[in-house]
């Protein structure tokens, strides 16, 4: 039956009530078209940086050009992209949602935490304006601190900025999660998804203080020259590394669980059976959290770390595989004796699942000290992470935001070029990211604006997956769009899936998200393969 | 052997190894994609909605099937941990009968200093089957020295010294690229390795003009610096005697002792206060600013080699009488 409420979307349209507003919904739509626009540039900047490496030769573009233009698509795509993705927009829209809850616990802090991303936003942009930056996202010393001629203090602002956004909204789900469940809706009843937005809220907040510290150290260093990190007035270039990467390795966490959450939501979804191993996939969410704060050092095997060091985060790299390891067994046996509609969002997980597999198990030749040696900063390393993160995590976003979007919008997709774009991003990626492990192994440093010309054939074809790549990015853009006013409109629960957001809300939901507050009464994932489903 | 396209050759005593574990990981990984891929896509296939299949009592949980899988990976993850380490600490093994060079990364070249006193710019003459030693530093920001073809990087860091253990096992030029970004020309920091046979490497060496060797360099500049005022025999200031000082103990005033490697060595130049040997009052100056990364390695070669440190300091800087004993 229609609803008699106006859903969230209609519940006021001036500017004020969009930016003024307080509405857990309508702040992950503000992030949504923000993380949007940022990827934007983040992706024609890499655009520009594909088509340099087509020739050998630097002739696009000149090399400190080149070099800003890296640094920026590392600094945007990690702060101003993945690491809010789906924690501020799938996070911020279902978390409330998921609990039962008409918001989350602080929702003004939440609309602040949305300011402080686009203010910090600003100041990166400006950086860029005014000439940009060229150090690396990894901002490392001394070139950073002493020798660059770039905006390095205002991109790092920018950032420092944007970090108490992400501390804010982790405590704001950190708090939500404990205190805001409906009835009945015990820890081990919580969609999967809660809990990966949980073990990433911890990681928020405990290691972006670390980041915060580690910019201003280096904005010191750059403006007073006291010798904190430059070897001529007593200081340690390496000191920076220590502390850079004792947030950032963290920080790889944060872009990869909540999309292990997303996944674990999508599959059951679309298998129609619950998730094999509810608890092994719950606790290894936390296990990734823990230990991923105790490897940091694998990201200086060849600095000058000392041999026992290098031992123990070897062997403690290893260790924190192996809960990833167990989701990924676990949601290969959901598959098993269930029921498989391959429906877009099915699609993206599973190739989550193939992608983040390869990457993953990249992860073990970098974390083996002998391999590290000759692998470490060339583009075997590019193309692990860009397996994890892009293969992965953009693959859950796009996964998730197509599941949640009739749930978001009201509206249908359309079906066909939802699949046609999950594939061409699968071909385009993999065609992209794969010749670049080739190209590691064979001795091509990362950052480089000009290359031995023994290495043009893989880079060729790393270009050319680029180019598909991007295709499978624009057409979902343009349909998405286009079903905000053309798409066929969604009933409450068009996937017939389990959760409070399916089952109790509208589709969009109402301001306050439920007529009453839901109550729960059994396990999550009640789906019984044996069924038939008619989806919409 | 290796002339595979994909991979680069293997040139060093190291490139095997390393090759090894690569290869047994890229077995691992294909076994692993294969089941987990064959595994979903079996599944994805035989229980596609459009198949009958057997579809009843679903395995929520089944705890003795999750122990196999984290057993397996506990065993796997162990396995390459200490084979990974294992490796690398058999292609890292310093040994005593190494040929020590010196290599200076700055923006955007490397500078190369043979004890002889030979010296290049990106280009490093070696001899094939000799274990060779580099002494690393860098004079501004961290570089970082990769050879592909020996599968051996280290980085090059500012401030301190970093050492590179490596020996070739074949002749030929192989690629030397800088591996941490540094700035404007990172990507045209290249340079070459150029490995010969012993005697083709002694004949190299002696045509290569030389001014005289990294030992008599270092002891014009233990002169031209002022070290001799205080550090030989003859003065009146109470100051450590560096005569034979190289892999000696030294007890600091702190109360700790340590070895007197290259960086402790280099430390006490440019940073006198960092460790105060025992009993002495830290009145030595700073010669930060005063001396290139390339003088203070010979200064180093100097007092590693010179067995007459007490006394040679006290001849005029323009003497040839080392140069010709050498």
């Amino acid at each position: 039956m229609a609803p008699t409420l106006k859903n969230y979307l209609q519940d006021g349209s001036t500017l004020r009530s969009w930016f003024l507003s307080t509405d857990h919904k309508r702040i992950a739509i503000l992030y949504l078209l923000s993380i949007t626009f940022f990827f934007m540039i983040g992706g024609t900047v890499v655009g520009l940086i594909r088509l340099e490496l087509l020739s050998p030769a630097g002739d696009v573009v000149s090399s400190d050009t080149y070099n800003r233009l890296f640094t920026i698509h590392g600094v945007i795509m990690v702060w101003f992209f993945l690491i809010p993705s789906i924690p501020v927009t799938l996070g911020n829209f279902l978390l409330p949602l998921m609990l039962g809850a008409k918001d989350l616990a602080f929702p003004r802090l939440n609309l602040l935490s949305w300011y402080l991303f686009i203010g910090g936003g600003i100041f990166t942009l400006v950086a860029v304006v005014v000439g940009g930056v060229d150090t690396g996202w990894t901002f490392y010393t001394p070139y950073s601190s002493t020798f660059a001629n770039s905006a390095v203090i205002t991109v790092a602002a920018g950032v420092f900025i944007t970090g108490f956004s992400t501390i804010a909204t982790s405590i704001n789900f950190i708090v939500t999660t404990h205190t805001m469940r409906a009835r009945g809706l015990t820890w081990f009843r919580l969609p999967i998804f809660v809990w990966s937005l949980y073990a990433t809220s911890i990681i928020m907040v405990l290691a972006t203080p670390v980041l915060a510290i580690t910019l201003v150290l280096l904005a010191v260093e750059r403006g007073l020259q006291i010798g904190i990190f430059d070897p001529s007035l007593g200081g340690d270039p390496l000191l920076f590394q220590h502390l850079f990467w004792f947030y950032s390795h963290p920080a790889v966490y944060i872009m990869i669980l909540p999309g292990m959450g997303v996944v674990t939501e999508v599959i059951p979804c679309f298998a129609r059976r619950p998730i094999f191993g509810y608890k092994p996939i719950a606790y290894s969410s936390i296990a990734i959290a823990i230990l991923g704060f105790l490897v940091w050092g694998h990201h200086m095997f060849v600095a000058g770390e000392s041999i026992y060091a290098m031992l123990m985060f070897s062997f403690l790299s290893y260790a924190v595989a192996i809960p990833s390891g167990i989701k990924i067994f676990n949601w290969t046996v959901t598959l098993y004796k269930g029921r498989i509609y391959m429906k877009t969002p099915m699609i993206y997980a599973l190739g989550f699942l193939g992608l983040f597999t390869i990457g993953g198990l990249t992860g073990l030749f970098v974390a083996a000290l002998a391999v590290d040696i000759h692998v470490h900063d060339t583009y075997f390393v590019v193309a692990h992470f860009h397996y994890i993160m892009v293969g992965g995590m953009v693959s859950a976003l796009m996964g998730g935001l197509h599941f949640w979007w009739p749930k978001m919008t009201g509206r249908l997709y359309p079906e066909f070029l939802g699949q046609v774009s999950a594939w061409t991003m699968f071909l385009g990626f993999n065609l992209t990211f794969f010749p670049q492990f080739l190209l590691g192994y064979l001795g091509m440093p990362r950052r480089y604006h000009t290359y031995p010309a023994e290495f043009q054939v893989l880079n060729v074809m790393s270009s050319l997956g680029a180019s598909i790549l991007a295709v499978g990015y624009i057409l979902p853009f343009f349909y998405l769009v286009w079903s905000l006013r053309w798409g066929k409109k969604a009933a409450r629960n068009p996937w017939r899936a389990t959760g409070l957001e399916w089952e109790y809300a509208d589709s969009p939901p109402i301001k306050t998200n439920f007529e009453s507050p839901p109550i729960v009464h059994g396990p999550a994932y009640d789906y019984d393969p044996q069924k038939e489903v008619n989806f919409d | 052997m290796w002339d595979f396209p994909l991979f680069p050759e293997q040139a060093s005593t190291a490139a095997r190894h390393v090759d090894q574990v690569y290869f047994a990981l890229i077995a691992l990984s294909i076994f692993f994609i294969f089941s987990i891929g064959g595994a979903a896509l079996y599944f994805m296939t035989h229980y596609h909605f459009r198949r009958d299949a057997d579809r009843r009592n679903v395995p929520k949980s089944n705890w003795k099937l999750e122990v196999i899988f984290i057993g397996s990976a506990v065993v796997v993850s162990t396995f390459f941990f200490f084979w990974g380490a294992y490796k690398y600490l058999k292609i890292s093994q310093a040994t005593d009968d190494a040929l020590e060079l010196f290599v200076l990364g700055k923006q955007w070249m490397w500078k190369v200093q043979y004890p002889e006193g030979q010296r290049e710019i990106n280009r490093l003459h070696i001899p094939v089957n000799q274990p060779i030693m580099l002494r690393l530093t860098s004079q501004d920001v961290i570089h970082s020295f990769y050879v592909p073809a020996f599968r051996v990087k280290q980085d090059v860091v500012p401030g301190r010294y970093t050492t590179l253990w490596f020996e070739a096992t074949k002749t030929g030029t192989f690629k030397l690229e800088c591996a941490e970004y540094c700035g404007t020309d990172h990507s045209r920091m290249l340079g070459e390795v150029v490995v010969m046979s012993a005697p083709d490497f002694a004949r190299w060496l002696a045509n290569r003009p030389v001014q005289s060797t990294m030992v008599a360099q270092g002891e014009r500049i233990f002169a031209r610096a002022g070290c001799s005022g205080c550090h030989t025999a003859a003065s009146a200031v109470h100051a450590p005697d560096l005569q034979g000082l190289f892999g000696r103990r030294v007890a600091l005033s702190t109360g700790e002792t340590l070895v007197a490697d290259a960086s402790y060595i280099r430390d006490s130049i440019l940073l006198p206060k960092k460790h105060v040997v025992a009993g002495y009052a830290p009145i030595m100056p700073s010669f930060e600013g005063q001396l290139s990364e390339q003088e203070i390695f010979a200064l180093l070669e100097f007092i590693k080699f010179e067995p007459a440190l007490n006394d040679a300091a006290n001849a005029s800087p323009n003497t040839e009488k080392n140069d010709a004993n050498k």
